[in-house]
């Protein structure tokens, strides 16, 4: 079945339920495709005995009724795994064996999928290119120089590269979002809640939210419909009843308000950013959205605030990591105190250090009103933001990214300058809101660019619905020559 | 800057983390470059403004407490990098 892994997930699930392919065939080719694109560098552990195994057992008893029926899935290194390693991608973690399922990929599983492999991050999901992980970089397919963006790069570059039919990524900044817009892919961050936190490995809990990464955004909603779900493990996950967002997917958006945020037009942003953007609102309003000019005043502050809550969030969240209970160990120190801090000084790659000690600081007795309490009390008015504006539209259009896939290597010595690649993403996740990156054209070398669909809360169906009509009048295509092969 | 070596290194002994004196140097630089970005905040006045502890509309659910699992003993030791018998097995901490 040649030309079956070009397909986005909603094709292979029709070529599966109508049986012109089998689930153990379709588990080869991607077998297939990730042993001939190494060089990408996009599975830190692949499983591929057990996804065969996995794939004869549905082929022997197929449930059509599933979600996902006999879909081999490659997931991000950061969902727990029973009994396969999960790295997260640390060297303190290099070696861990989960006895756990995470929930959303128990949900994922549950719903008729399998594992095939998991895929690299940057080191517990802190970085925007996939260079901090312990693992190495990853390569974008889009081209041998480039970043796949991050931390979830391991997840877009292994989907545009065609190794997975679709996958899941974490967003706590723009993980998702990010890299999606890097490699021409969909990559929805939903509302904070909709997807239990249970199981994946922690980097910031008041912000932390996975969700799915893929090809379009009819597959995006089934993925969504698969893995989000009540989690009692989960405090704070939201009880509410599932919704068939693929089943729902309409692209009449006649008359829905969109918000075009004045502050996201950003100085030095590249032109074509703007003509994206532009594009963009065209065609929503072509299709008959009505397009309306808002003000979010503190946006600018959401990256200040981001780099104060989520270190001092990762700060306590990895303080777990003592070399006594999981993971790795130094050898050296002679003493209790000492061990620790060598296990967690050769454990922790540079970034994970910088933001453990920021945070540590940002806590610490006498800081802790002039940032921490300063940064709760700012992402009020950048929620305030959000809330105001949420009265008067129904959804705001924003680019996703401030440029296209970097180089490897172009911004590892200037943290802040890697930071303001979330420029754009980081206010949804202060907010808790859902948000859609959709790949909408591509810059004058030809990489892609996305543009971001903000929702209300649990408003994933509508931005699914407004993208779904963009989506059928873009005419994106992602251009993917497969060098690596 | 706030953030010369010694502060440094007097953060990293709280967070547990060892670091030398080259190390130390290179943070004390990233570290204050990223602290000049974070100090933008200082130009909105926020004292009339509640702090945001949670984003969610609804307060966190108490459950019973009641056991629910137990008798994993094997389970929690099983990724311990150092354990003896039923036991984490850590340096002497006390003479």
């Amino acid at each position: 079945m040649d030309g079956i892994t070009n397909q986005g997930l909603k094709e292979i699930i029709d070529n599966i339920k109508s049986k012109k392919i089998s689930s153990l065939e379709l588990t080869k080719a991607y077998i297939k495709n990730i042993e001939s694109a190494k060089k990408l560098n996009s599975f830190v552990t692949t499983t591929f005995e057990q996804a065969l195994e996995n794939a004869k057992n549905f082929d022997s008893k197929p449930n059509y009724e599933q979600i996902l029926p006999g879909i081999p899935l490659a997931v991000k290194d950061l969902f727990c795994t029973e009994n396969v390693k999960t790295t997260a991608g640390s060297n303190i973690l290099h070696n861990f064996i989960p006895t756990y399922e995470s929930t959303v990929t128990k949900n994922l599983w549950n719903n008729g999928a399998f594992l095939l492999g998991k895929l690299n991050c940057d080191e517990f999901a802190m970085g925007s290119s996939n260079e901090t992980s312990f693992f190495g970089n990853v390569i974008n397919p889009v081209g041998d120089k480039l970043v796949p963006g991050g931390s979830s790069g391991g997840s877009s570059s292994a989907l545009a590269a065609d190794l997975t039919p679709a996958t899941i990524g974490t967003d706590t900044g723009g993980s998702i979002r990010q890299p999606a817009s890097f490699t021409g892919t969909v990559g929805l961050k939903p509302t904070y809640g909709l997807c239990s936190r249970w199981g994946i490995v922690a980097f910031a809990s008041s912000l932390d939210q996975a969700g799915p990464m893929t090809k379009t955004v009819t597959d995006c909603a089934i993925m969504l419909e698969a893995m989000s779900g009540y989690d009692e493990k989960d405090s704070t996950s939201i009880n509410k009843k599932k919704e068939p967002y693929s089943k729902n997917l309409n692209e009449n958006i006649k008359g829905l308000k969109i918000g075009i945020p004045k502050e996201y037009r950003v100085d030095n942003m590249p032109k074509e950013i703007d003509e994206l953007w532009n594009k963009g609102k065209k065609i929503l309003k072509d299709l008959g959205a009505q397009l309306i000019d808002i003000s979010l005043p503190h946006t600018k502050y959401a990256l200040p605030t981001y780099y104060i809550v989520a270190p001092a969030e990762a700060s306590s969240n990895l303080a777990r990591y003592d070399g006594v209970r999981y993971g790795y160990r130094s050898e050296k120190g002679k003493d209790l105190i000492e061990m620790y801090e060598n296990t967690r000084s050769e454990g922790f790659g540079d970034e994970v250090k910088r933001r453990i000690l920021i945070g540590t600081y940002v806590l610490s007795s006498g800081y802790y009103d002039a940032y921490y309490l300063k940064a709760q009390k700012v992402r009020q008015l950048i929620k305030k933001d959000f809330d105001d504006n949420f009265s008067k539209v129904d959804a705001i259009l924003t680019p996703s990214t401030p440029s296209s896939a970097f180089k490897i290597g172009e911004k590892t010595n200037d943290p802040v300058s890697m930071y303001l690649n979330d420029i754009f993403t980081v206010p949804v996740n202060l907010a808790g809101l859902p948000a859609l990156s959709l790949p909408a054209g591509t810059d004058k070398q030809g990489y892609p660019l996305g543009l971001q669909l903000i929702g209300k809360t649990l408003d994933e169906q509508k931005i699914l619905n407004i993208g779904y009509a963009f989506e059928k009048n873009c005419g994106f295509k992602n251009q993917i020559q497969k060098w690596w092969l | 800057m706030p953030l010369d070596k010694e502060k440094i290194k007097q953060v990293a002994k709280l967070a547990r983390i060892s670091v030398d004196e080259g190390k130390a140097n290179n943070l004390s630089k990233d570290l204050n470059s990223i602290f000049k970005f974070i100090e933008q905040l200082n130009e909105l006045d926020t004292e009339k403004v509640e702090p945001l502890t949670s984003i969610l509309n609804q307060s966190l659910r108490s459950r019973n407490d009641e056991i629910s699992d137990g008798k994993i003993r094997e389970k929690i030791l099983k990724n311990s990098p150092n354990k003896n018998e039923e036991f984490f097995v850590v340096p002497k901490v006390v003479e």
